[in-house]
This record gives C-alpha cells, structure tokens and sequence, in this order.
C-alpha cells in the first residue's frame, strides 16, 4: 500500500487524512470496513428561559479520522468525557453527526434515509456499558434477542425464532432454558451476555463495544472479554472496543486509538501504542496503568498531568493537548496539529514535537489550567 | 510495559456464571406480580372489591333493581326509608333504591367512557409530544395549555352548549377537559423512558419508530397514566354528577346519580333520604377510584416494587 505522508495544509476537514499503512507484526487485515472523515457531533448549549438561545457549541466530537479494517479490533481509549462513547454512538448514527462522513462498507451512511440506515443497523451492532440499563425491564430475553430477527424480517415464524434465540445464548455463554426470563433475574455478567446476543442476532459485520465491561465485577470483565474476543475470531468480527481501561484495551486490540477532547490524536498498532507512544497525552495515560509485577511497579514513573481536562465547549486553540502538555512549546497555540506518521509502522500522532505539520489557526491565550 | 494478554480464566464462564438453573420456578407474569402485590395493600384491595361490587351493580342494574326507575306511585311519595323502600321514595313516589341502582350504569357508563376518550386522546398526544420533541411538543403542548387555561366547568358546559345535553354528549365533555390532564403525564413520562438506553438499544437493531413507541416507550411509560385513569374516574363521575346537578347532563326522568342529588336539594329538609343516599353513592365510587389509584401508585413504583416484593415473601 502506498505510503502517503501528511502534508502541512490539511486544508479542508472532508480531505482523506492518510492512515494507512500494512504494518508488519499484525495479523494480515483486509480493507477499511468503517471510515470516519472529519466526523463532528457539536451540541448547541442553550440558556435556560423561554427564549432558548443557543450561547455556545459543546465539541463532543470534533474532526475525527479513523478507519477500522475489516476483521480487526480497534480499542478506542482516552479519559471520561472526551468524546469517545459519542465517537461511538455517531459512527452508527445512534446520535446524528453533525458534519463529516461515515462510510460503513463503502456506502456513505451519513446521507441514508431512516429506512435505508434501519436496513443497514442488521450489519453493525453495539453492546451498551450499563446492562442494567441496556435491557427494556418488560420484555423476556427471548423478546430482547429476537427484536432483531423480527425488525430485519431474518427468521419466520416463532419456532424458527426459537431456535435462533437458543443458539444465540448457547453462543454466549448461556443456558437456552433462561430465555423466558425478565432481565431483573440475571446478574449483570448474563445480563451483558444477553445484550451480547441480541447485537449478535442480525449477523453483524461490526460491533461496537462502549465501555462493555466497565460497569461488571472485575472478575466478570475478564470473561466478558474473553468471551468478545472468541466471538471476535470464530465470527470474524469488526470490534470497536471502547474503554478507558488501557490495560484491556491492550488485551484485545489489534491497534489502538486515543481520544482527547473530541479528536483522535494517536493511532497505530496496539503493541506500538500501548509500549512506545508518541504523543505526550499517551505517555501520560500510559503510565497510570500499574504493572503487574511488584518491583517493576516500584520503579514504574508517574507523568503526572496537571490540571483539569479543559471544557469541550471551550477548546484551547491548536493542540487542544497543550494547556496540560508537559512540553508545550511555540508552535502548539498556533497550529492544529495533523496526525502524522511517527515511530512504528502504521503508527500516526498529532503532536508537533515529531514536525510541525497542521493547519494553522489563530491563536487564542488558553484559559489557564486550575492548578493542583 | 508491553500489552501482555491477561491470562484466560481457568474456569469458563458457562460453567460458573451463566449457570442459571433451569428448574428454578417460572416467571411470573408482571401482571399477575401487580394483581399479587395490590392485594396484600389492604385499602386497595377493599377498594376495588367494592368498586367491583358497584360495576356489577351497574351492568346488571334492571335485575338488581326492585321497581323501574320511571315508575310513579303519588301515593307513596316521600317516604321515609322502610323495608318495602330501603331508601325511601321521591316527591313522586319512584323508589330511590331502583334509581340509585340504575343511576349507577348512567353514572359509571359516563364516567368509563369520558376517561377512555380522554386517555386515548391525551395519550397519544402526550406520546407523540414526549417521544418527537421539538415543534410537535411545542405545538402539541400549548394546545393542551390553551385547553388546560379553561375552567373545567365551563370547557364542558360549552361543549354540551354546542351539542346539546344527553348522556353521550356528556361523556364527550367531560372527554374533553380531561385530555391536556392525561397528555402531560404522558409526555413527562414518555420524556423519561425515552432517553433510557434500552430504547437507543433498539433503535441500533433497526427498530422503527412505532415499534419503539408501542413495544418499548408505552409500556415502560404506562404506570403513571394507569394511576391517572383510576383518579381522572373519580373526578369524571363527580363531574358527571356536576354537569347534571347543573340540568346539562343526564336529561329527567332518567336517573342519574347527580340529577337525583339536584332534584332532592328541594327537599333537603322535608326528606333527607332523597339527596342523601345518591350523594352516598357518589361520595363511595369516587372514594373507592381516588383509593385504587394511590395503591397502583404505590404497586406500579418500580422501586416501592423490588421493596414489597422483597418484604412480602
């Protein structure tokens, strides 16, 4: 695959930002199943009253370009707030972008009718943080599961139904014989089985995982995400596994993507990532992950940020990074930095420590950080 | 430093947490938990017992009852209450028992039909407000004020002005008035269960809108109007009994709960009976409606439910 750089003017948000790379050490992927250019969710802030003005705009997503690669896991980290369940929510457009395009499989999804994107919804799935929250209290797991098959039309008549039902808990870890129940009956390791299954029943190609496993006991997280990634293989899914928690990112990723402040500002194979980062916001993120191992973790060095995580509806003026950058320097206020390529394979950051390469903007004095 | 898989559980997860026994005991129907947890809520339960009582009543009215309603004998006019008239007879001598009794189907007919008007009116008005958002709630919503900013009396007595009094015109009034009542709590519910993430859940397997309206939104949505049907029919009859005290409902000679109250007011102090034992009857459904409605407020109370639920067994 050519290996085309970023160049300095990125000039137009719709411009293909250039991501690919085949990197070596991977399992061999196929071509770009989802793709995100210049992907904006902006929510207008209003003041009370009767009036409802509109005095602001909160960027909760704001210029982001990712591509997931058929078949892989892509794990989108990066800290409460910024952005990354609303990434999530907006590539299936369960919450309207605003600007920017999404392609699912070459069809441009943020131009389809209700009725056509209703027909696409069989072939992405997502499964929600909270089950408890996820399952509608009235309904059987055998209504949950087989809403699917029913809106899709994939299965005529009840027993055919049943039978699908029966061995999509089989798939998930559960004994078919519970399908009669009320969610209020399961813990919430089944309950996440049973949304598992119901994003599974219309065959999916792609499966968003926001923050599955973040609300579950720590001993069911593991098997949540063992079971997602046996799924993952035996079905060849495309996973996008939000999470704040880097260390089961690094677990089931095949590359990883970090967030901060609506932007995706490094992106590149989970074993570069998650060992040699690239941009400073990563390093940071990176070393608050403890070590498994007493002595290592002893000697294991803290970045500590300053700060607080500026508001998304004020946002610093080029790196959004640099009111909290630890090497903050002259050109970080003027230019919006471009990820470009840097370190591994396949690996891109937005940070002009590697080469200034943006697009420039006006500089605006940051609001300074709350101190400590 | 590197991403070191976390080691595979050793157990597999069908083993130990998915094991959810297949012989333990079958789901309870939501229903029938309700129906169970209404009767252990002993002032609910004695409510609807009697509420029961008087709809059965009121359907089986011309069995119950011991003489017509229309029936005229001047020569018993005005008796006390006494074995042959229980409840006495009226300035023509028509027995108030039978008139009570039929009044109850005039009454309830009226009552049952007016909240069914305006529950389905109101309903789906709040549904599509709550559930759309935007300019159909504003729209909606401030027709409903518009309505709402009429005083309830007034509102149905020009509506039967319009079209003229009778019992079917009556409960169209009373319809009337109580839909922006039934809109609003639908809308307030529907405002909630809307955001909840079992809906956007199935929006992302494709559901589309009246599925999620009818299969997720409504059901979830339904407790408060269920308490706000067993209130609004307490407040319909004794509107009825209103409109008819006032000579725009229920036309004479046919009996009806509020008319009889009107009529005995002339004689309130000559024979107590003729207000009295209509007034009783009023005073009973609407006591026995407002009672129901608060025990289903409790039942229906997801939370007050895990709770009792708990407790109770």
């Amino acid at each position: 695959m050519a290996d085309r750089r970023v160049t300095g003017e990125r000039a137009s948000r719709g411009a293909p930002a250039t991501e690919e790379r085949n990197e070596a050490g991977t399992r061999p992927m196929g071509d770009v199943l989802v793709s995100a250019r210049g992907l904006e969710v902006h929510f207008p802030v209003r003041s009370g009253g009767a009036l409802r003005r509109t005095t602001g705009v909160l960027r909760a997503v704001d210029g982001v370009d990712l591509d997931i690669r058929r078949g892989e896991t892509l794990g989108l980290v990066g800290e409460s707030g910024c952005g990354k369940s609303t990434l999530g929510n907006a590539l299936l457009r369960l919450v309207e972008p605003t600007g920017g395009t999404v392609t699912f499989d070459g069809t441009d999804v943020t131009g389809l009718d209700r009725r056509a994107m209703r027909a696409l919804r069989r072939r992405a799935g997502m499964v929600f943080q909270d089950p408890f929250a996820s399952l509608d209290p009235r309904r059987t797991v055998r209504q949950t599961v087989s809403e699917p098959l029913e809106v899709h039309g994939l299965r005529s008549g009840r027993r055919e139904r049943a039978a699908r039902v029966a061995e999509l808990l089989e798939l998930v870890g559960l004994d078919p014989a519970v399908a009669d129940r009320y969610p209020h009956e399961f813990s919430g390791g089944q309950r996440q089985r049973v949304g598992i299954a119901r994003a599974l029943a219309g065959e999916p190609d792609f499966l968003v995982c926001d923050e599955a496993i973040a609300s579950l006991d720590v001993s069911v997280q593991a098997q949540v995400l063992n079971l997602l990634r046996r799924l993952q293989r035996r079905l060849g899914l495309t996973l996008l596994f939000i999470s704040h928690d880097l260390s089961a990112v690094r677990h089931v990723s095949d590359r990883i993507a970090v967030m901060y402040l609506g932007r995706v500002v490094e992106v590149g194979p989970a074993a570069a990532v998650g060992s040699d980062p690239k941009m400073p916001y990563t390093q940071a993120l990176l070393s608050a992950v403890p070590v498994p191992h007493p002595s290592l973790e002893r000697t294991r060095q803290r970045i500590v940020l300053r700060g607080d995580v500026p508001s998304p509806a004020n946002v610093p003026s080029g790196c959004r990074f640099r009111t909290r950058c630890p090497y903050a320097f002259e050109p970080c206020p003027d230019v919006d930095p471009a990820l470009q390529p840097v370190g591994a394979p396949g690996q891109l950051a937005a940070c002009h420590l590697h080469g200034v390469v943006g697009r420039p903007v006006e500089r605006e004095e940051a609001v300074p950080a709350p101190a400590d | 430093m590197t991403g070191a898989p976390l080691p595979e559980p050793a157990v597999s997860p069908t083993a130990t947490e998915a094991g959810v026994s297949s012989t333990a005991r079958p789901p309870r129907p939501r229903w029938r938990q309700t129906l169970g947890l209404l009767a252990r809520n002993p002032t609910a339960a004695v409510a609807a017992t009697v509420l029961l009582l008087i709809v059965l009543v009121a359907v089986f009215d011309e069995a119950i009852a011991p003489t017509g309603p229309n029936e005229i004998a001047v020569q018993d006019r005005l008796q006390p209450p006494s074995l042959a008239h229980p409840f006495g007879t009226d300035d023509l001598g028509r027995d108030i028992l039978s008139r009570v009794v039929l009044g109850a189907a005039v009454s309830l007919r009226v009552g049952f039909l007016a909240v069914a008007f305006a529950l389905v009116v109101g309903a789906l008005i709040g549904l599509l407000a709550g559930y759309y958002g935007r300019w159909v709630d504003d729209v909606l919503m401030r027709l409903m004020d518009i309505l709402f900013a009429f005083p309830a009396v007034l509102l149905a007595i020009a509506v039967l002005a319009v079209r003229g009094p009778g019992a079917g015109n009556t409960a169209l009034a009373i319809g009337i008035v109580y839909i922006p009542v039934f809109a609003r709590v639908t809308r307030a519910s529907v405002l909630g269960v809307r955001e909840e993430v079992y809906v956007r859940a199935s929006r992302s397997v494709g559901a589309s809108d009246l599925r999620l309206l009818t299969r997720h939104v409504l059901p979830n949505a339904a407790p408060p109007i269920i308490v706000q049907t067993s209130i609004s029919l307490a407040f319909a009859v004794l509107a009825e009994a209103a409109l008819s005290f006032l000579g725009l409902g229920t036309q004479p000679p046919n009996p009806s709960w509020g008319l009889m109250l009107a009529e005995g007011r002339g004689f309130i102090d000559l024979a107590w009976w003729l207000a009295f034992f209509p007034g009783m009857a009023i005073f009973l459904t609407v006591l026995c409606f407002n009672l129901l409605g608060d025990g289903l407020r409790d039942v229906l109370d997801p939370r007050q439910r895990t709770l009792m639920a708990g407790s109770g067994r």
